[in-house]
């Protein structure tokens, strides 16, 4: 007879895990939401978005990144913690340009999503209107880097899946942003293929193809009608390749 | 790259400019024979990516700044993507990939800089070059631009011209410096008095007061336990047996490190002897000892004294732990601003290995092998974190890595790796001498030894202060010559302010807990001021890994200036705390959990110093329709009356 599987408490119920998991994969594999951004179910954990921070035995920890173990307790879903987490995609929506109502990921966003399911409903802070040009360069993909999160997914995909190193990160601190890995800067210079991991892992609307804009009708896209708490189940840690969310 | 510009200036009319060439310039163009140049130096690292944070300085001060056509090179020799190199390149302040001039003006930006009247010497210095604050001359001579604390504090207002250290700058001095540089004198011919760092030790304990000869730590740890290597391989009559032996004497050492309490010296305060029995016990491929001298705690200066004056002291203090823990390679990690010690260090370094204290065979026991090499920071803060500061050894952006695992298990080339700061080797070579029992009996009982002060401020006598544990502030300020003081920062703005009313509180981990700086501010002083220069600070060297840290730094920096520029309300207040709980909540490592220190810090004890900037209303608007004027107002030269929106104080 198997082993039963160990486990650790989240919100006061039980909560089974595979040694190797952390406590968000394990989390997000029994059906249970913990927002996040920067994690995506076939990579390794990276730890930079910090919305998926809980309260482990008392103090906070990054869930994404804190290897399960058997007996902790974990408190996720708290007014407390909803409403930091609620700041920091406040932070991150003043941080960058974020037009939903003309972004073609609105309704597909996970910004949005979590932003929608956390209850935002301004962006509370000024807004920092960086100057971050678009890059339409590709013949079949835009960047437009007024969007972005810095969840370095494209950098981690295109790395590890595409083995190709498209994308990088330049600068420091609020100076931080996204670089495309060629001597002009421009993607259009870059080994990117429409088919690359890298083009199809933003969970924002940094990298889009070109001329297929609303192939889905507003009000049928994802995030539409189900919110994204619901929808913890599909962020399930897979292998890379089982495509789907 | 300089990062702080001030807006608020107003500079006259170009045509004004009593040095301005008829037609701008070009950039010096210093970048003939580019390709065998920049060779040169990636041949002499060895192609090793690694050391890309090493070959990317080494280029700069090759060219003065980093040509695309170096990085390209660089890139393309050590095989690593060009987004990589420029991904570097641009997260250290020092590093520039757009030319920054042939001299180079950086102020230190400290609030003891500014206390000791830099704002006014920028200022003197910008009129005397005809160049605005953050930008480069238009003939591409000079740039004067602000950066974080160089650790002259007691010798303050410092700058670094070209990456050398010009302490004690004064109305004179800064003359002087604008006529060497209008001369276009090379910087090797400029005066030595200029240079001139002093060592300003007031209070000499233990440590500063040693009288150890080089090696002598060694030789001490070697004799430590029964029966030492060579010994052994006399008289071995089984393999076990001499192995057993041979780790007698390692051993024996930790166990006075470990019976000596030491403490860290970096802030953190992590047990020293733990630290690297559990290095020793990891198993890896290779061990390494790694010296923590990214000294860049605002306030702080001690390590710069230490590696001036007791290099020695450092390195033995490194071989005796690589002793202890099995390691046969270590690295001094010198932070940027010292980069003037390089030379002094580098031949210290090979007096060493000709006296057979370092290299193979150390002190005749063969097998004991254990080289040091300097690795130079860049400009980051964030390299004084032990895994940013491994992340920057590997040739990466500075960025602390998600822990566990730690960097005992998992450090430099994912191999066990202790990382210690430079008192705390300085210790570690006392105790392998005198024995853990004597470094006990000093101190309290939960902080053993001493600890070095950096103190700066208002005082009549700054310098370094040895002190048992356990001396009190009040004491501190005694012996300085401090008066009318209303608070102290401990240990910079990561740590703790304190006011008058808690000066009795004493100087130690179960206390107050400091990596050694001491800046102390007297009546006359703003406080609202000090916290807006470290709030500044942090968000100039937040790594900008995390959002809360990234994003809530520059927030909370955005929130203090609104407040200094008059525009403030309770509104602000509010805000700032609850940025502040995001940051201690869910930051990613220590910057962002102590960045807002101290504005919480001096809020609790300050609240006027806040609360008589603040408008009365509760909100007001970011948006200042008068200051949108500003811009207009510098290019016609104007401000007078009608140029502005609403009647000046």
């Amino acid at each position: 007879m198997n082993e039963p599987l160990p486990s650790f408490r989240i919100d006061g119920e039980e909560c089974a895990f595979t040694p190797g998991q952390t406590v968000l994969q394990a989390a997000l594999a029994a059906g249970r939401h913990i927002p996040h951004l920067c994690y995506h179910p076939e990579f390794r954990p990276h730890g930079s978005c910090k919305l998926c921070t809980v309260k482990v035995n008392g103090s906070h920890a990054t869930s994404c990144t804190l290897p399960a173990r058997a007996g902790l307790e974990v408190q996720s879903e708290t007014a407390e913690l909803n409403a930091e987490r609620r700041m920091m995609v406040q932070l991150l929506f003043v941080e960058g340009n974020h037009f939903c109502p003309s972004c073609e990921k609105s309704g597909h966003c996970k910004l949005q999503a979590v932003a929608y399911d956390l209850g935002m409903t301004s962006p509370r802070f000024d807004h920092f209107f960086p100057d971050r040009p678009v890059d339409a360069s590709h013949p079949e993909l835009l960047l437009d880097f007024n969007r972005c999160i810095l969840c370095e997914l494209c950098v981690r995909a295109s790395a590890e899946v595409d083995g190709k190193q498209v994308f990088a990160l330049a600068g420091r601190g609020m100076g931080k942003h996204l670089v495309v890995n060629s001597q002009s800067g421009l993607l259009r210079d870059s080994d990117i293929a429409v088919t690359d991991k890298a083009a199809e892992v933003c969970p924002v609307g940094v990298i889009l193809p070109k001329r297929v804009g609303f192939a889905v009708p507003v009000g049928q896209r994802r995030f539409d009608h189900r919110p994204i708490s619901a929808q913890a189940g599909d962020f399930a840690p897979r292998t890379p390749g089982s495509r789907g969310s | 790259m300089v990062t702080q510009v001030d807006e608020g200036a107003v500079w006259p009319a170009q045509g004004d400019r009593p040095h301005a060439p008829a037609h701008p310039t070009n950039m010096p163009d210093n970048t003939a024979d580019l390709e065998p140049r920049v060779r040169r130096i990636v041949t002499r690292w060895g192609h090793d990516p690694t050391a890309l944070v090493q070959i990317l300085r080494e280029v700069q001060e090759e060219f003065d700044y980093l040509p695309a056509p170096a990085l390209t090179l660089v890139a393309r020799l050590l095989r690593i993507p060009y987004s990589r190199a420029k991904g570097v390149a641009s997260f250290y302040s020092f590093l520039s990939d757009e030319p920054r001039g042939s001299y180079r003006v950086l102020f230190s930006d400290n609030i003891t800089d500014r206390m000791a009247g830099s704002e006014r010497l920028v200022d003197a210095l910008c009129h005397r070059l005809w160049v605005e604050p953050g930008k480069v001359s238009e003939d591409g001579l000079v740039s004067v631009g602000h950066t974080s604390c160089t650790g002259m504090c007691d010798q303050g207002p410092a700058a670094l011209v070209n990456g050398r250290a010009v302490p004690a700058l004064t109305a004179d001095r800064i003359e002087q410096i604008g006529d060497l540089i209008l001369a276009r004198t090379p910087m090797a011919e400029w005066p030595a008095e200029l240079f001139a760092v002093t060592d300003h030790v007031r209070r000499s304990d233990i440590l500063l007061g040693h009288s150890l000869q080089p090696g002598d730590a060694i030789r001490a740890a070697l004799q430590r336990g029964t029966r030492g290597w060579s010994e052994h391989a006399a008289n071995e009559r089984s393999w076990r047996e001499a192995y057993v032996g041979a780790a007698q004497g390692p051993i024996a050492t930790l166990e006075e490190i470990k019976r000596s309490n030491l403490r860290g010296r970096g802030g953190a305060g992590f047990t020293t002897g733990i630290k690297w029995e559990a290095c020793r016990h990891a198993t890896g491929l290779a061990r390494y000892v790694v010296c923590n001298a990214d000294e860049g705690e605002p306030g702080t200066f001690k390590d710069r004294v230490l590696l001036t004056s007791h290099a020695d002291l450092v390195f033995d203090g490194m071989t005796v732990a690589a002793y202890a823990i099995g390691a046969s390679q270590g690295f001094l990690y010198l932070r940027g601003e010292y980069r003037y010690l390089l030379e002094s260090l580098e031949a210290t370094l090979e007096r060493r290995r000709a006296a057979n204290i370092l290299g193979n065979g150390i002190a005749g026991q063969a097998g004991f092998d254990f080289d040091i090499r300097i690795h130079v920071g860049a400009g980051s803060y964030v390299c004084g974190e032990e895994s940013a500061l491994i992340e920057s050894l590997e040739g990466k952006r500075g960025v602390p890595r998600n822990r566990p695992p730690y960097p005992v298990t998992n450090g430099y080339r994912q191999q066990p790796t202790i990382v210690n700061n430079v008192e705390t080797l300085c210790a570690a070579a006392l105790i392998a001498v005198h024995g853990g029992d004597w470094y006990r009996s000093l101190g309290t009982l939960k902080s053993s030894g001493t600890k070095i002060l950096s103190v700066a401020g208002d005082v009549a006598r700054p310098g370094l202060y040895e002190y048992p544990f356990g001396v009190t502030v009040r004491q501190v300020l005694d012996d300085c010559g401090a008066t009318g003081t209303q608070a102290v920062q401990i240990s910079g703005p990561s740590g703790v302010c304190i006011d008058a009313t808690e000066f009795d509180r004493r100087i130690a981990f179960e206390d107050l807990s400091t990596a050694g700086a001491f800046t102390v501010f007297d009546a006359s002083r703003d406080m609202f001021e000090v916290a807006r220069n470290y709030a500044q600070f942090f968000a100039h060297e937040s790594c900008g890994f995390c959002t809360p840290c990234r994003v809530g730094t520059s927030m909370l920096l955005a929130a203090m200036d609104k407040i200094h520029a008059g525009n403030g309300t309770q509104h602000e207040l509010r805000e700032m705390n609850r940025l502040n709980r995001v940051l201690l909540m869910s930051a990613h490592c220590g910057l962002g959990h102590t960045a807002c220190n101290p504005i919480l810090d001096t809020l609790k004890r300050f609240r006027p110093a806040y609360e008589r900037k603040l408008r009365s209303l509760d909100f007001a608007p970011a948006f200042d329709l008068d200051g949108a004027l500003d811009r207009a107002r510098q290019m016609t030269g104007r401000d007078d009356a009608a140029a502005h929106l609403e009647p000046q104080p």
